[in-house]
């Protein structure tokens, strides 16, 4: 099972989705690593999982909860200060529309 | 010609109550400066964890019970992959496979076109939590955009339906029972207007007895129920008129404008809608302990359609009184609050379905500022009730006593306005409008006896309101006899 599984027009729509700018030659590399990857996970649907219940987190411990308490450390001087561009009281960004 | 049935399936993001956000410690707090509300978590910062809102997961399993959902003992949460400034992480933590609660339904009752009263049950196919995202103000002046991230992490919950209803009417009836639900539980505004209670609108066309679903249009921006009906009426004449003329549904998502009444593509890219879901690292599975879910259960208030059940048979009013005054919690506690004061179940409803609900309806308050106290509102009823004052009098005085929040026994009191029983004045009163109208007093001795009413009136009028109608009918009666 080695055939292509995934093409480099599809890389490049993951890209674009992902907003990242590939060269043809990058495209190329993504592609052969990932299709790597999915044979691989091939490989593992070999195993007969029928009565394992899906694993959806490395982590065992579950149900880690907050009160529902303000908690306020930083101002909004703090915050904005690791904006790229601000007017001291809004997050200021390229126009969207 | 073709006869087309409609297919609808309804999104509904509602609001939580809570003091915080979904998944940090800042204050949800509506009107605050810009970003005032807002630390590393809910700002995006690299290296942060979100954390679960204990009472988020409490609300989302206390709507689930209310709408006959099974909950779910184990959830997860997923990212939903967009670009947009208002969601700094570049996704949204929403619930994909596993939300909290599935399979549920709804039993509604409304009226049809033709005013009969119907009952459907919808499907509710399943509760997710999600965190909301900010807002944006774009400057085509300055050349850029910007970002408020208060809203953003403030938490909603996502009900979608089966697609049960087949026309307006059953949809504006689902909406209006979700929503009164949740005002029931005390766990969102159910604002339309302002956003808290918010509705998308999924909606196809098929031919009649078509098993297969047409190709759907997904409505948003509806800020009111008369403009989920107005929006449905549009769209289902939109799809049936491009079937007829032979060309295609596109599958998209389309604007409602509440100005001119249409909707509109948003004209989307096509991958706009390719949302990569995955489950979300951050966040560990949410297993909800038996012992909690039994709290949550025991702890449920009554809800619309129990107190419904419970009015027509304590009370012995009619189902679609009972209906009426349950929809809305505080106008249900407002009715048994008046009950309190003067226990005359059917009477004070039609105050509260008539003239009351009138006044409230115009006044810009809502109940909860209303300055007419229910024990105002028993001692009107009962001296209306007790021949105190004319049901025309108690009609009259209403918009003052209610604006102003009068004792009705004062004012009444104060402007002289009690039912004048006295039968001397009474008579001289009748024997003045008898006289004055000898052409009518003729007519009814000639047998149009309905002429009656007309002598009350003038009596009425001579009287400024205040005559006993039942005194002055014998009377009357009795003269012309
Ligand atoms: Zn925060």
């Amino acid at each position: 099972m080695s055939d292509v599984k995934l093409s480099t027009d599809e890389v490049a729509k993951v890209a674009s989705l992902a907003r990242l700018d590939l060269s043809d030659k990058k495209k190329e590399l993504f592609a052969g690593q990932l299709n790597n990857i999915l044979s691989y996970m091939d490989k593992l649907n070999e195993i007969d999982t029928k009565d394992v219940e899906p694993m959806f987190s490395p982590v065992e411990h579950t149900t880690v909860l907050r009160k529902d308490v303000i908690i306020k450390e930083h101002t909004r001087d703090e915050i904005l200060a690791n904006a790229p561009d601000s007017d001291g009281q809004y997050f200021v960004v390229p126009r969207i529309v | 010609m073709v006869q087309f049935e409609t297919v609808i399936g309804l999104e509904v993001h509602a609001q939580l109550k809570t003091n915080t956000k979904i998944f940090c410690g800042c204050s949800t707090q509506f009107g605050k400066e810009p970003n005032e509300n807002v630390c590393e978590v809910c700002s995006g910062m690299p290296g942060v964890l979100p954390v679960l809102n204990e009472k988020v997961m409490e609300y989302a399993a206390k709507m689930g019970l209310a709408t006959n959902c099974i909950i779910n003992k184990k959830s997860i949460f997923a990212r939903k992959n967009y670009f947009y400034p208002d969601l700094p992480k570049g996704y949204q933590i929403s619930q994909f496979e596993l939300p909290i609660c599935e399979h549920g339904h709804l039993n509604i009752s409304y009226e049809d076109k033709s005013g009969e009263p119907c009952k459907k049950r919808i499907g509710v196919t399943r509760i997710h939590m999600e965190e909301d995202a900010g807002k944006n103000i774009h400057s085509v002046a300055e050349n850029a955009s910007f970002v408020d991230l208060n809203r953003t992490g403030v938490p909603l919950i996502e009900i979608v339906s089966e697609p049960d209803m087949r026309n307006a009417e059953e949809a504006v009836a689902y909406l209006k029972s979700l929503r009164s639900i949740l005002l029931y539980l005390d766990i969102c505004d159910g604002n339309l207007e302002e956003g808290s209670f918010r509705c998308d609108v999924n909606i196809s066309v098929r031919p009649f007895g078509q098993e297969e679903f047409g190709t759907r249009a997904e409505l948003k921006n509806i800020n009111s129920f008369r403009n989920v009906h107005k929006a449905i009426h549009y769209e289902v004449a939109r799809q049936i008129d491009l079937i007829e003329d032979g060309e295609k549904i596109i599958q998209e998502t389309r604007l409602y404008d509440a100005d001119k009444g249409t909707t509109h593509s948003m004209r989307g890219k096509a991958d706009a809608h390719d949302y990569r879901y995955f489950p979300d690292p951050d966040l560990v599975p949410l297993v909800i302990a038996d012992e909690w879910l039994a709290e949550w259960q025991a702890a449920q208030p009554e809800l619309p359609a129990e107190r419904k059940v419970r009015f027509e048979e304590d009370f012995k009013i009619s189902e679609d009184d009972a209906d009426f005054l349950t929809a809305e919690k505080d106008i249900a506690d407002y009715y048994e609050a008046v009950l309190d004061s003067y226990n005359e179940p059917k009477k004070v409803a039609n105050w509260i379905k008539g003239d009351f609900m009138k006044e409230l309806n115009q006044s810009e308050v809502g109940l909860s500022e209303c300055k007419f106290k229910p024990e105002m509102m028993a001692t009107l009823v009962e001296m209306v009730d007790k021949d105190v004052i004319s049901n025309k009098i108690g009609k009259d005085i209403f918009n003052e006593i209610f604006t102003a929040g009068l004792d009705p026994a004062k004012f009444v009191k104060d402007k002289g306005l009690e039912q004048n029983s006295d039968s001397s004045s009474l008579e001289a009163a009748v024997d003045k409008v008898l006289a004055d109208n000898p052409n009518e007093v003729e007519a009814y001795k000639g047998g149009k006896k309905k002429l009656v009413s007309f002598f009350m009136g003038q009596v009425m009028k001579e009287t400024k309101g205040q005559a006993n109608p039942g005194i002055v009918s014998k009377m009357i009666q009795q003269k012309l006899s």
